[in-house]
């Protein structure tokens, strides 16, 4: 009983992060301009992360904790990295 | 499968908030969508960002301290990390957004903006 | 004391963090996190930052339980912007708020909060004429989120950090 409530909840969490993570990559693609698809690829990092964490409860397994915290840093560092290229047009001054 | 010594009423808590976490996340990539302007587009994502990630990481750490896997909420770890970085993210892109409004005033940016404060 | 630990809430955020990330409690993981936690204030000393002295514990704990309520409530009313079919009376704009903070520390807490609550979005900050400048999705009347920054939160934030 439980095992199937799990399977079913936690399926249609990745189907509602997998819809986000598209309406993501439309703002990515669609722009208009670079700060959207910057904002867009910031989104893109947080769900696909908050994806991974659904997924290591769905298998069970304790490992997906570490994988979701090097994507959250990632997004980050890059989010971080293209802000900064956009107030100045180069990111090492 | 997994999950099926798991008392029933733990599992509905668990899916319930992942299916909640995760659309308020969905929500927010729908403003994404939906909001005709930056800065209006730049307050969507915070959603997934507060509530949503809170409800997720819950969902995760009862898991697994219920099928007593692991105790300890290393989820915290997440948590504080994105709390601490998401601010960071969306000010340092509203500002550069704002400095290219303010630089190439009359090119497409179609919302005015406030002038920068006078330096002296 | 002093010179041993000179910043008691850092070493216990890395002590906590590491055990974390090691996921036990075992002697050795133990022994690492005392290390990060006895080591590490000591290359914040060396980078001159000055220590946080928390005053009020009251006012902290007060200002935790107002955020953690303000986020869930504008989560629920960005939602509801987000959702709604019609309302094209929404009005977004900038917003000046002139603040009596100076401390840097109090002001990136600020810069946290209103940022991580829903709604409002901290832009920009004038150190010379302490004017922050803030974006709000729901800009119905600006005297509440005037109100809602200095009222709410600025006095609070005066009591910890000054």
């Amino acid at each position: 009983m439980s095992a199937q409530i799990l399977d079913i909840g936690l399926s249609i969490a990745q189907i509602l992060l997998v819809l986000a993570l598209g309406l993501a990559l439309f703002r990515v693609i669609r722009g208009p301009r670079a700060q959207d698809r910057i904002l867009g690829m910031d989104t893109l990092y947080l769900n696909a992360m908050l994806l991974i964490l659904v997924f290591g409860v769905r298998t069970g397994s304790d490992l997906y904790l570490e994988p979701a915290l090097i994507v959250g840093m990632l997004g980050f560092t890059a989010t971080v990295a293209l802000a900064k290229f956009l107030m100045r047009g180069e990111v090492i001054e | 499968m997994n999950g099926a010594e798991l008392p029933v009423w733990v599992a509905v808590v668990v899916a319930g908030l992942a299916i909640a976490g995760a659309g308020l996340s969905l929500l927010g990539a729908f403003g994404l969508v939906r909001l005709s302007s930056f800065y209006d587009r730049v307050h969507a994502p915070t959603l997934g960002a507060t509530l949503g990630m809170t409800m997720i990481l819950l969902a995760s750490w009862i898991y697994f301290a219920a099928s007593g896997e692991r105790l300890l909420p290393r989820e915290l770890l997440v948590g504080l990390f994105l709390t601490v970085t998401t601010p960071v993210t969306l000010i340092l892109l509203a500002r550069a957004a704002l400095f290219r409004d303010r630089t190439e005033s009359g090119a497409a940016g179609k919302t005015e903006v406030p002038p920068a404060p006078l330096v002296e | 004391m002093r010179l041993f630990l000179p910043h008691p809430v850092l070493s216990l955020g890395l002590f906590v963090a590491s055990i974390l990330l090691s996921d036990s409690v075992a002697p050795p993981s133990i022994a690492l996190a005392l290390l990060v936690a006895l080591a590490a204030p000591h290359v914040m000393r060396a980078l001159g930052s000055e220590t946080v002295r928390l005053r009020a514990p009251g006012a902290i704990i007060r200002l935790s339980a107002l955020v953690l309520a303000d986020i869930v409530r504008s989560n629920g009313a960005v939602a509801q912007i987000l959702l709604d079919r019609r309302g094209r009376d929404r009005v977004s704009g900038f917003l000046h708020i002139p603040l009596q903070l100076k401390h840097p520390y109090g002001l990136a807490v600020l810069a946290i909060i209103l940022t991580s609550t829903p709604g409002t979005l901290w832009v920009e900050y004038d150190r010379g004429s302490g004017r922050l400048l803030l974006h709000v999705l729901d800009l119905v009347d600006e005297e509440r989120w005037v109100a809602l920054v200095k009222g709410r939160y600025e006095t609070l934030l005066l009591r910890i950090f000054e």
